[in-house]
This record gives C-alpha cells, sequence and structure tokens, in this order.
C-alpha cells in the first residue's frame, strides 16, 4: 500500500481543513482592520468576535498537524523547507502568537484604549500571518527550496513574484471566506444592517479574488511553468476548472443571497484549488526529490496512520458538536435550569 | 539528501539555544496552567453543585475566565515550538524527525480534544445543564495530561534515544512505540505532570494568599486559597519522592548529567553531596559536604562509585556550575514547598483554621513562583545537563542548528516579543484578578453577564 501518498492526502486535508476554518478565523481579523472607527465599526467587531470566539482554537490545531505530519512522514523535505524559508516562517509564527493573544486580551479588557490596541494587533496580524504563510506556499510552488538544509536563498526564495502574489492570494482568500460565513451568521442572529455590510463585502471581495486568481495564473505561466502547465493541461486541469467554476458560482449565489450555499461553494473553490496545486506537484515535493525518496519509513508511517485514524474517530464528532452548538440560536437559554 | 553546507557562527548556535531556551521556558509555564488549572476549577464547580454554595460557583467562573486566556496564550506559544522545531534544528528533525513523530501526532489529537471542549466548557457553560457542563470538563483533564505525557516523552527519546537504526546518516529502521517508551519516559513524565499540578495549584493560591493578607478574610477568599493550596500541598511530597525516581535514573543513565548536578570531578566510591558551592577551575568549592552522601542517595550504597566529569573530554561536558546550581534550587524549592504544605496540613488538623502567623501567609503568597522556579530549574538540569548532545550521545546540538545566516536577529525578534506578550499577559491577568466579584443570587446564570465576554 502506498502508506506515503495516504499520509501525504492525510496531511493536504489537514492544510485544507486549516484554509477553510483557520482561513476564515483570519479573514475574520481583516475584516475587524476594515471595520472603521470603534463605535461606527462595534456591531461588525463584535459579530467577527462572536463567531470566532470559541472555535479558533479548535481550528489552528489542524496547522500543527500540517507540521507535525510533515517533520514525521518527510522528516528532510521538512528540514529544507523551514531551514530555507526561516524568515516567512518566523515572521508567521510571530503573527500566531500576536495574534490569538490579542484577541483573547481584548475579549477580556473592558477599556477602550486596550480594545483598540489589542484589536489593532489581533487584526494587523491577521492579515501577516497569512500573507506570510502564502509566500512559502509561493517559494514551493515555483521551485524554490531545494533539498538539503539551508541549500536555498534566505531571501529571495520568498521574496519573488509568485511569493508576493500567493501572499495576497492567500490574504484574499481569507477575507472573501470570512465575508461569506459572516454573512450567513449575521443572518442567524437577526441584523439586517449587518447582513448587507457583509455581503457587499463578500461581492467585491470575490470580484479581487477573481483579479489575482488570473494574475496568479500570469505570473505561474513565467515563474513556474511546469506546474501552470499541469494545471492548465495536465493533471490538474480538473481541479483548475472546478475552482474557477466554483469561484463564479459563489458570486452569483451571494448575489442572490443564497447565504448557506454559497458557503459549500466558496468552500469547494478553495478546496480544489489547493488540489490542484497538491496534485500539480506530486510527485516532486521538493525539486528532484519524489516522495518515495523522502518518505519516512514503513512503520513510522503506518504507526502514525493509525494514530490519524484514531484521531478522526474522536475529533471528528467533537467538533461537529463543536461547530453545531454555536451554530444554533446565538440567544443564551432562558431556562437556566435550576440544580 | 541532507547535507549541512555552511558553518555555523557560534552567535547564532548561541541565539538559537537561548530562542529555545526561552519559547519552552515561557510555554512550559503556561502549559502547566493547562494542565492543572482545569482539575482545580472543576473541583470548586462540583463542589458548588454538591453544597450550593455560591462561593465555589462564583470562584469556578472567574477561574474558567481566566482559564480562556491562559489557554489562548498557551495555545500560540506552543505553535511557535512546533514551526521552531524545524526553523532552529532542521538537522535533527530533517534526521529524528521520523523517530519523534508517533509522540507529537498523538499530542495532536490531544491539543484538538483540549481545545474543541475547553470551548465548550468556557462557552456553553450558561446552555448545558450542570451535569453536563461538568462532564464536558473531563476531556479537558484527560487531554491536558496526555499532552504533557506526549510531549515529555518525546523530549525523554532526546535523553535516552532509543527505538531506531542509522546507517550513512539516515534512519533505515524505526520502532515509533519504542522510541515513544524508552527508558527515561516513566520518571521524566510522571514528574512533570505532578509539577504541572504544583505550579498551578500554589500560582493560584498565592493569587487568594495575597487578599487574605490584605484582611479579605471572607469565605471566598478563604476557598480560593485552600482548594488550589490543598491540590498542591497533596501533590507535594509525592513530587519529592518521583524526583527522587528522577534522580535515580540520571545516575543509572546519564553520568555525566549526575556529575555536573553535584559537581564530581574525580571518580570515586563514597562520594559526598555537595550543598551549594561553585565550580572554579574544575574544583567545587565553598560546598557543605554531606559525606557519602551522593553515593547512597543515588544507588543506595554508601560505597557505589560515582563516575566523574573527568571521564569524558572536555568538550562533552555540560556547563556544570548552572546545572549544579539549577539542582539545587529544585530541590531546595521542593522541601520549602514541602514545609509549608505540612505547616498547614498540621495547624488545620488541631484547630480548622490557617495558621495565625501572617509568615505563613507571606510565604503561601510566593509559593507559586518558588513553583515555578523549581519547574524551570528542574529543566535547565535536564536540558542544559544534556549538553553538549541534542540527541543524548547521538547527535550533537551544533550539528542539528539551523546553519541560515542571522539566527540571532531571530532570536532578538523572539525576544521583544515575548517580552511585550509577557508584559501583557501579567497585565491581563491582574486586571482579571484586581476585578470585585459580585456575588449574585446563586443560580442566577451565576454571574449572568459572564456570557461571550
Ligand atoms: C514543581 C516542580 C518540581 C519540584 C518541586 C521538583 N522537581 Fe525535579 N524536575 C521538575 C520539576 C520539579 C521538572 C521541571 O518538571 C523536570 C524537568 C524535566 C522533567 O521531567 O521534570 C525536573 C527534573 C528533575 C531531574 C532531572 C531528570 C532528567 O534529567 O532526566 C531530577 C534528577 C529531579 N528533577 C529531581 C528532583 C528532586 C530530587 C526533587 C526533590 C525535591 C525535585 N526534583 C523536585
Ligand atoms: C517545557 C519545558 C522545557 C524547558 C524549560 C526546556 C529548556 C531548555 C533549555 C534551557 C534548553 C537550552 C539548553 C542549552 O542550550 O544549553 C533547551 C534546549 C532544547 N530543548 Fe528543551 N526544555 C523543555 C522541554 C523540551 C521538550 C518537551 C522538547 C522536545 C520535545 C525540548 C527540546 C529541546 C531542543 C530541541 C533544544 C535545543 C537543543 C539543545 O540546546 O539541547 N525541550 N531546552
Ligand atoms: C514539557 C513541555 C510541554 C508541556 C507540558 C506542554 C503542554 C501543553 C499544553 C497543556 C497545551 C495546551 C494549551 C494550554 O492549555 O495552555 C499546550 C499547547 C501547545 N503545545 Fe505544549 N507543552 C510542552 C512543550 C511543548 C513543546 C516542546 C511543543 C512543540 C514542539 C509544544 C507544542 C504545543 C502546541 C503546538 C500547543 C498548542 C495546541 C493548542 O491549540 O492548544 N509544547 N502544550
Amino acid at each position: 500500500m502506498p502508506l506515503a501518498e495516504i499520509l501525504l492526502a492525510a496531511m493536504w486535508i489537514c492544510l485544507t481543513a486549516y484554509a477553510l476554518f483557520g482561513g476564515a478565523d483570519f479573514g475574520g481579523g481583516f475584516w475587524d482592520l476594515l471595520a472603521g472607527r470603534a463605535k461606527a465599526g462595534r456591531p461588525q467587531r463584535n459579530l467577527i468576535e462572536h463567531s470566532i470566539g470559541p472555535i479558533w482554537e479548535a481550528n489552528h490545531v489542524w496547522l500543527i498537524f500540517v507540521i507535525v505530519l510533515a517533520w514525521t512522514g518527510m522528516p528532510s523535505v521538512f528540514a529544507a523547507i523551514s531551514s530555507t524559508l526561516y524568515i516567512p516562517l518566523t515572521l508567521a509564527a510571530l503573527g500566531i502568537i500576536a495574534r490569538g493573544s490579542a484577541f483573547a486580551f481584548r475579549k477580556v479588557s473592558t477599556e477602550l484604549w486596550q480594545q483598540r490596541l489589542f484589536g489593532a494587533t489581533f487584526a494587523a496580524s491577521s492579515v501577516l500571518t497569512p500573507f506570510f504563510l502564502g509566500t512559502v506556499a509561493g517559494a514551493l510552488a515555483s521551485d524554490r527550496v531545494p533539498p538539503g538544509i539551508a541549500a536555498g536563498h534566505p531571501i529571495w526564495s520568498w521574496v519573488n513574484p509568485t511569493s508576493m502574489v500567493s501572499g495576497l492570494f492567500a490574504v484574499g482568500t481569507t477575507a472573501y471566506l470570512a465575508a461569506v460565513y459572516l454573512t450567513q451568521d449575521a443572518k442567524r442572529v437577526g441584523d439586517p444592517a449587518l447582513v448587507e455590510a457583509f455581503r457587499s463585502r463578500a461581492l467585491v471581495a470575490g470580484g479581487v479574488m477573481g483579479v489575482l486568481a488570473v494574475a496568479e495564473l500570469i505570473v505561474l505561466s513565467i515563474d513556474a511553468p511546469q506546474l501552470f502547465r499541469e494545471l492548465t493541461a495536465g493533471r490538474a486541469l480538473p481541479f483548475t476548472i472546478v475552482s474557477a467554476a466554483a469561484g463564479v458560482a459563489s458570486l452569483v449565489l451571494m448575489w442572490r443571497r443564497s447565504f448557506l450555499a454559497v458557503r459549500l461553494s466558496a468552500a469547494l473553490a478553495v478546496t480544489a484549488l489547493l488540489w490542484g496545486w497538491g496534485i500539480g506537484q506530486y510527485p516532486e515535493i521538493l525539486p528532484g526529490a519524489t516522495v518515495d525518496e523522502v518518505a519516512a519509513t514503513e512503520s513510522v508511517l503506518s504507526a502514525n496512520l493509525i494514530a490519524i485514524v484514531v484521531a478522526g474517530i474522536l475529533v471528528i464528532p467533537s467538533l461537529w458538536w463543536l461547530y453545531a452548538m454555536f451554530q444554533r440560536d446565538q440567544r443564551p437559554a432562558e431556562t437556566v435550569p435550576d440544580k | 539528501m541532507l547535507e549541512t553546507a555552511l558553518d555555523v557562527q557560534p552567535i547564532d548556535l548561541m541565539a538559537a539555544r537561548l530562542q529555545m531556551a526561552l519559547s519552552l521556558g515561557w510555554h512550559i509555564i503556561i502549559a502547566c496552567y493547562g494542565v492543572g488549572m482545569p482539575a482545580i476549577t472543576v473541583l470548586a464547580e462540583w463542589r458548588g453543585h454538591r453544597t450550593g454554595d455560591p462561593n465555589y460557583a462564583l470562584l469556578a467562573r472567574r477561574w474558567a475566565k481566566a482559564m480562556g486566556v491562559l489557554f489562548a496564550v498557551g495555545a500560540v506559544s506552543g505553535t511557535i515550538l512546533s514551526f521552531e522545531m524545524g526553523l532552529l534544528w532542521p538537522g535533527m528533525m530533517g534526521v529524528y524527525g521520523e523517530v519523534l513523530g508517533l509522540p507529537f501526532t498523538l499530542e495532536g489529537i490531544a491539543f484538538f480534544i483540549e481545545a474543541i471542549f475547553l470551548g465548550i466548557y468556557l462557552y456553553a457553560w450558561d446552555r448545558l445543564s450542570p451535569r453536563v457542563h461538568l462532564l464536558t470538563a473531563i476531556p479537558v483533564l484527560v487531554a491536558g495530561v496526555a499532552s504533557a505525557f506526549f510531549v515529555v516523552a518525546a523530549n525523554a527519546w532526546m535523553q535516552q534515544p532509543t527505538g531506531f537504526d542509522v546507517a550513512d546518516g539516515r534512519v533505515i529502521s524505526v520502532d515509533p512505540v519504542a522510541a515513544m517508551f524508552n527508558p527515561a519516559t516513566p520518571a521524566q513524565t510522571v514528574h512533570m505532570i505532578l509539577a504541572a499540578f504544583m505550579v498551578a495549584g500554589f500560582g493560584m493560591a498565592s493569587v487568594y494568599a495575597v487578599s487574605l493578607l490584605r484582611g479579605r478574610r471572607d469565605r471566598y477568599h478563604m476557598l480560593g486559597f485552600l482548594i488550589p493550596f490543598a491540590v498542591a500541598a497533596v501533590v507535594t511530597p509525592v513530587q519529592i519522592g518521583v524526583g527522587d525516581w528522577a534522580a535515580h535514573f540520571v545516575a543509572d543513565n546519564q553520568a555525566v548529567k549526575l556529575a555536573a548536578m553535584e559537581g564530581i570531578f574525580e571518580t570515586q566510591r563514597g562520594a559526598p553531596l555537595h550543598i551549594g558551592g561553585v565550580v572554579i577551575d574544575g574544583e567545587m568549592r565553598y560546598a557543605v559536604e554531606i559525606p557519602y552522601g551522593l553515593s547512597l542517595l543515588a544507588h543506595f550504597d554508601p560505597n557505589a562509585e560515582i563516575i566523574g566529569l573527568n571521564e569524558v573530554p572536555e568538550d562533552q561536558r555540560p556547563p556544570v556550575n548552572l546545572v549544579h546550581l539549577a539542582f539545587q534550587v529544585m530541590v531546595g524549592a521542593g522541601f520549602a514547598l514541602l514545609a509549608l504544605s505540612v505547616w498547614l496540613a498540621i495547624v488545620w488538623k488541631r484547630q480548622k483554621a490557617l495558621p495565625r502567623s501572617a509568615w505563613f501567609l507571606r510565604a503561601a503568597s510566593v509559593s507559586g513562583v518558588l513553583a515555578v522556579l523549581a519547574l524551570e530549574a528542574g529543566w535547565i538540569v535536564t536540558e542544559v545537563g544534556r549538553q553538549p548532545w541534542i540527541v543524548y550521545g547521538v547527535m550533537r546540538t551544533s550539528e542539528a542548528v539551523n546553519p541560515a545566516p542571522g539566527l540571532v536577529y531571530g532570536f532578538v525578534l523572539v525576544a521583544v516579543v515575548y517580552a511585550i506578550l509577557t508584559v501583557a499577559t501579567v497585565y491581563v491577568l491582574r486586571r482579571l484578578a484586581r476585578d470585585i466579584p459580585v456575588p449574585v443570587a446563586p443560580q442566577e446564570a451565576d454571574v449572568s453577564d459572564y456570557r461571550i465576554t
């Protein structure tokens, strides 16, 4: 059995989940940043806080799984990526710290200046972190991380056309997903003004994403021709088509106010994009290094796959419960049972 | 496929080690609260339901609020660590990442469970019946202890690497389970988990000891002090026993570390125990010597042989003074906390009240700091005492470090961020502690404005 491929797929599932759930949390920070002055932006910020509050910590565990599965399943690849891309990864890590703690601090602080300070930190790092993670993806997509420890260029590996566009693309994706999700959340709490606000944001973000997607493809065609070929003519073509179609469909659905359906189509667009990239790159993980050459030993792969199955059994129902609980009616049950 | 291309600057190596020590040493404090605090909080909540005493319910609410902050900070500071494993030590992760992988994957499961149920526990308090709400805490408790077990098992592997074969610098076969349950795992994990309960318990009690000292001697503050203190006090004697177990383990398996802990240079029988003292020019000075003490403690035999540092070349010795000092601090703090616990136990048994002396509360209000000191000192013994090895006897720290230039600037940046984070965390927690609690009617949705604050 191709254990390495299965582990890789599990890792990619975690990456997708991180993009869809964790990504939307980052996007919440993006809109928080643009929500305007303290008073005017209050309702939007409250909704964002309300939606992210109980779930963001669970959402970001997906990222931890991506990292751990990378070093377990393909140790030398993990070492090559993190040593060459040391700068953007450090900045992303610091962004994660700033974001999570500022969010928690803001929630418990009462004075305006504190809320502003922590809020600004939360919002700014919500934009910077996906940007740096996007540059990392761009570095991999354009084959700028050679195998070996610190073998790539510490700067140009991530300061290059593909990385920059991918960074913007990542920020755009988070913002777009968040706007889409928040529109439905606003509808559920029954605030028509907020629904409108987030609907128009989602439409604008969706349009920008379309432009960015074209830009990304143009840059790839010059900077990463091989991946471009796979995406536009090779094995990954079906994914490109699905992603584009789902993206367009999302705009239409949002326009027609099918807020629940657009959640699905937007998520599908992002999912297809990530898997298209993965499949376009496979089987070469890093330039000249295929999966077979870099995979961990069989016993490691199978032990960790068993652990992942256990994880699925334990985690998926629990996550379901968590989301379901906080997607239900937002008002607290009036009847707190007496003992 | 892995070859270290460039020469590593000594300053970059130093920076990487300091960065790792800083971020681990920071995370571990918060993580201890993540392990210990849910249990103590649930204890209070449960007592509240049993007795109907609103003071318990109020305490549980307030601790839950602090937990929300601590958990967020713990989660993000832990995430940094998993980045840093690769950013700073690609030489180790590139070769041994797969050997270390299983405990970390399992730890990921524990994090998930912990994060999910903590979200429910904190935010759905008023949506669930009291019984279901209490039950949602159980996965949080189990997952907290489990995650401590798994990370420390990974660290234990670095102390006693087992379960793999290497050929030509490449790992060719691995037994992940044997690697996880290596000889160092039992003592180290138990010692760590108990430490977490001590840090959380004494730390929480310290806050209320300060209030009691300031004369707020109502039942609320009394209980806020007694519940966490009792938990920690019960753990303390056990912890000292487990520390002895850990020391025996070191004596049997890491002779050089033991020699550094005790400042023993010449291999000798009937080695003395050194209390205090510093090493100057390869010799222990100014120490109080307890004849035969070390041989007796380490091997239950006054004439047992103790290997000295001189047996290994100088470049294979850890920094002796730091390790020796750290060990003294840990043991000293452990016994001081034991004395405090015994003091309360004796007085309580006689008069069902706190000791009358203000010195008791003064000591109790620094007990949290003391426990953290023991914790950090213990990790310094373990990690610095392992030097110059990153994987004991197998790989040197200098072979593992990222050879990319400029690590030192990364360290400076990280240090600044942690300084700010420390200030902000302390500030926010102090604010939370200072808010005057308003005891409301028992079941009035306890604190009705609590929801999503
Ligand atoms: C509240 C915290 C605390 C307290 C009171 C103690 N320890 Fe400890 N000790 C730790 C917290 C700790 C720790 C920080 O958790 C360490 C670091 C690694 C580990 O597993 O536990 C540790 C490590 C550690 C080691 C090194 C293990 C190794 O390198 O593998 C030894 C020999 C001891 N301890 C011995 C003791 C003794 C004899 C104590 C008696 C007073 C004691 N500890 C109290
Ligand atoms: C959380 C409690 C821990 C603390 C406070 C701690 C402390 C330290 C310290 C002080 C150092 C620097 C040693 C030196 O350079 O002289 C260090 C290094 C290191 N620790 Fe730990 N450690 C902890 C747990 C762990 C765990 C659980 C792991 C891994 C699973 C780990 C992995 C490392 C690594 C990779 C290094 C760098 C290499 C080295 O210097 O040995 N540590 N740690
Ligand atoms: C002895 C050392 C450690 C202990 C006992 C420990 C324990 C914990 C605990 C209990 C949490 C949950 C968060 C909280 O309640 O605050 C946590 C978070 C975390 N820890 Fe550590 N940790 C240790 C060291 C490490 C190391 C060395 C790593 C990485 C390699 C690490 C990675 C993480 C990560 C990624 C999280 C965030 C998970 C989440 O979302 O909750 N920890 N740690």
